[in-house]
């Protein structure tokens, strides 16, 4: 009963900025089993996207409609019952407060009696904080261009760039991997395999050689081959370790200045199961090496990744790139309303 | 900084507090308040913030505030204990088991940095004269059994490896019998990086623990993991029942709060934390500084509890006898010297005092190298020389400054100082150091100008 009267209200709700279909709110809001029949259907990209969100999603989404429907009037406590749930998704004390705040204020402006209401402006909310900064597109118009991938130990760089090299690939475009990594055992020899499994070049020295020499030498490779994008790896490096951080800013130097006139990323990678420290990696790697986006990894498991929301609206940032599996196609475009429709759908 | 946060805001809650006393139901709901966000921002998880506040309102609610503190830092001072208490012993020990070879499993989600934990556990247990074997169970990461290969050559310990065709419980099962033969006592074994929710690695690591049964099982958990920590905790504890965690990358400025999280849903020890990238960096878990870290507090808490001890009512009344009467010497001096230089830096210590406003004391620079000349200046005076100045002459005063590698100029700049200071404090008879602390607003310590 309850639940049929959300749907109607939800019908009704024109004014709802969010453009989705009716069916796929119907879909969502009667059987998990349709929900699953849906992403096949709707395949590609936002299907995998709703896919490995879909643990995200149920834990958001059941929570605040059970929420909702529990109370009657918009008072205090459901304000503090949404709070706890931004927290909870890692959106941080200070990002939550502020966009409690907002709901407010529009709560106020839109008149809104009803707390179901609520739901579709927090949605609302959220989907422009993000839209604010959103660029889901690479720079990756010159040949070569450069793709610098950074961030700290164990957050899936490497894995990200076969993804990223992947996908490129698979765009027709000609691709060559830089083995910037010489610190940590493996790490060339795992980026080679990525490289192998999609038939990419990898250019790289011996384990401990000077990073900024393989990216130079990566560079000179990829003017003299013609290649369309070059990716460069980097170790993992805290980003409170002056040394390495400095060490870091010298193989950006490098970059800019052979490179110059040429497109240039320079991507963050977050772990998605990160907490607030995500915010205080984002400045710090911003600040060395002038971050264009933000690759959110891990998203399929039961993390949020609300951090990003956080940092998106602290530094301006835009989220470009989203991990949501082991494979190497599970690498997807971010776009803002589907990621925010795909917690509260 | 994050400690200037809680720190002065707690302050600020209790501004209005005129007496000391106990501690109402009203002020610490207040400060509670403020303790609350900094656990949330420090990623504990919300549930476990909310118990934890509970309990820690119920404990303060009419405490009697200690005497050497303000109502700020005594409440601090409970929830610190608190925090502590909650994280349990240090218990930094791996379970060995009578009949050897022992056998470790590590477990985590992937990019924890369970590959590097196994070298660094192999490195400290060699350490402690045992011969482990790593064993490269990790068989879907490309270049994973590689890069145990090398942190293996690293440490020197031998790496037991099957390639990466052979299912991993296989492996495990071949590993143990090899120990066995080639008197390894412990096997460290790395297992995949996994999401706890896979059902069917999380299927594989329980098909290990069944087929060689694990003496130790150990949790590999990122630091800087934020709410969802509850989860993973919660997952593969249920799947494997953990022995206990390895906290990573306690080397970078999160603050920690999983640490908390992994206690409030799992009750399970953090045995190790890894504090940098070398093989030799990890250590043991110490309760207590987690406990400020979380907090976001540093080493104050520790002041805090030092100030506390050292705040000895006699001693105090002794050395203002000895002021009184000028028979306040060198020897006093550095002795008072050294106690607070104990604590901690000077600035730092300033800071913890009651009824200093915080503000005024963060422009303050106690310069620390001053403080090491005068301590250099003194340890060369003979013993005669700190009882009674009177006797440093000229030829005195050279050798003292040769002794110490100052000047002569600075060795007389001290004498008179102190000369000075003990006139001074003779014109406080009577009320002596109270009258010393109010002037003015203004700290004036001896030497500190």
């Amino acid at each position: 009963m309850l639940k049929n009267l959300f749907k109607g209200n939800d019908e009704e709700n024109s004014t709802e900025p969010v453009n989705v279909s009716e069916e796929k709110e119907n879909t969502t809001n009667s059987e998990t089993e349709e929900v699953s029949e849906e992403v096949v259907s709707l395949g590609g990209l936002f299907g995998r996207l709703k896919e490995g969100l879909t643990k995200t999603k149920k834990g958001i989404t059941d929570r605040v409609d059970d929420l909702v429907k529990s109370y009657t009037k918009i008072d205090e406590d459901l304000f503090e019952e949404l709070e706890e749930i931004l927290i909870t998704a890692d959106l941080g004390v200070n990002t939550t407060m502020e966009i409690i705040d907002q709901l407010r204020d529009r709560v106020k402006e839109n008149r809104a009696t009803d707390p179901r209401e609520v739901k579709g402006l927090l949605k609302e909310l959220l989907t422009e904080t993000l839209e604010e900064v959103a660029n889901p597109t690479l720079d990756l118009k010159t040949t070569p261009s450069i793709i610098m991938v950074v961030g700290v130990n164990g957050v899936g760089k490497t894995t990200s760039i076969g993804k990223i090299a992947h996908k490129l690939k698979a765009e027709g475009k000609n691709v060559l991997l830089a083995a910037g990594d010489t610190f940590r055992a493996g790490a060339i020899e795992q980026l080679k395999i990525w490289g192998e499994r999609s038939g990419i070049d990898v250019i790289s020295h011996q384990e401990g050689s000077d990073p900024a020499a393989v990216v130079y030498d990566a560079i000179q490779a990829a003017k003299s081959r013609k290649v369309d994008v070059l990716i460069c790896d980097t170790a993992g490096r805290l980003h409170n370790k002056k040394n390495l951080m400095n060490e870091l800013g010298k193989v950006f130097k490098i970059v800019k200045r052979e490179c110059e006139g040429l497109s240039q990323e320079s991507l963050l990678v977050l772990d998605a199961t990160t907490g607030q420290n995500a915010i205080q990696q984002a400045k710090i790697f911003k600040e060395v090496t002038d971050i264009s986006g933000l690759v959110l990894t891990k998203l399929d498991g039961t993390a949020k990744g609300g951090i990003v929301i956080s940092v998106s609206k602290e530094l301006k940032v835009p989220v470009k790139l989203i991990g949501v599996g082991e494979k190497l196609e599970d690498l997807q475009g971010f776009e803002p309303k589907n990621f925010v429709n795909a917690l509260f759908d | 900084m994050i400690f200037e946060g809680l720190a002065e805001k707690l302050q600020n809650t209790f501004s209005k507090l005129k007496s000391k006393g106990k501690l109402n139901e009203q002020d610490v709901t207040a400060a509670m308040r403020e303790v609350k966000m900094a656990l949330l921002e420090a990623d504990v998880n919300f549930k476990v913030v909310k118990d934890f506040i509970n309990r820690v309102k119920e404990r303060a609610v009419g405490d009697e505030v200690l005497e050497s503190l303000t109502p700020g830092q005594h409440v601090i001072k409970i929830v610190k204990d608190e925090l502590t208490h909650i994280m349990g012993d240090t218990q930094s020990k791996i379970n060995f088991s009578n009949k050897p070879p022992t056998i470790i499993m590590m477990a985590g989600l992937q990019g924890a940095g369970k590959t590097t934990t196994c070298g660094k556990l192999a490195k400290l247990l060699k350490k402690q004269g045992k011969r482990p074997l790593l064993v490269a169970c990790d068989v879907y990461r490309p270049a994973a059994i590689n890069q145990l290969e090398t942190v293996g050559s690293q440490v020197e310990v031998p790496v037991f490896s099957m390639g990466d065709k052979e299912k991993p419980v296989t492996i495990a099962k071949e590993s143990v019998a090899h120990a066995e033969k080639h008197g390894n006592d412990v096997v460290i074994i790395d297992t995949a990086g996994r999401l706890h929710i896979d059902s069917n690695l999380m299927n594989e690591l329980k098909e290990i623990d069944n087929e060689v049964h694990p003496h130790e099982k150990l949790l590999v958990l990122d630091s800087m993991t934020g709410q969802d920590a509850v989860n993973v905790a919660k997952e593969f504890n249920e799947s494997i029942e953990i022995n206990g965690v390895i906290l990573t990358k306690l080397d970078g400025d999160t603050r920690g709060g999983a640490a908390l999280s992994i206690r409030g849903v799992t009750d399970k020890p953090i045995k190790f934390v890894g504090m940098g990238e070398k093989l030799d960096e990890l250590e043991a878990f110490h309760p207590d500084r987690m406990a400020s870290r979380i907090l976001g507090m540093g080493d104050m808490l520790s002041l805090i509890e030092k100030a506390e001890s050292s705040f000895d009512q006699k001693k105090a009344k002794e050395m203002e006898e000895k002021l009184r009467s000028q028979q306040f010497t060198f020897e006093d001096f550095l002795e008072q010297l050294e106690q607070i230089r104990n604590m901690g830096p000077i600035g730092d210590m300033l800071n913890m005092l009651p009824g200093v406003p915080s503000k005024q004391m963060k422009n303050l620079n106690v310069d620390e190298k001053e403080l090491n000349h005068i301590q250099a200046i003194i340890q060369s005076m003979t013993k005669d020389e700190r009882t009674n100045p009177g006797i440093i002459n000229g030829s005195r005063r050279k050798r003292i400054a040769r002794g110490s590698g100052t000047s002569v100029q600075q060795v007389n700049k001290l004498i008179k100082q102190f000369e000075q200071t003990r006139k001074m404090m003779k014109q406080f008879s009577g009320s002596g150091m109270d009258k010393l602390k109010k002037k003015g607003g203004k700290f004036n310590m001896p030497f500190f100008g």
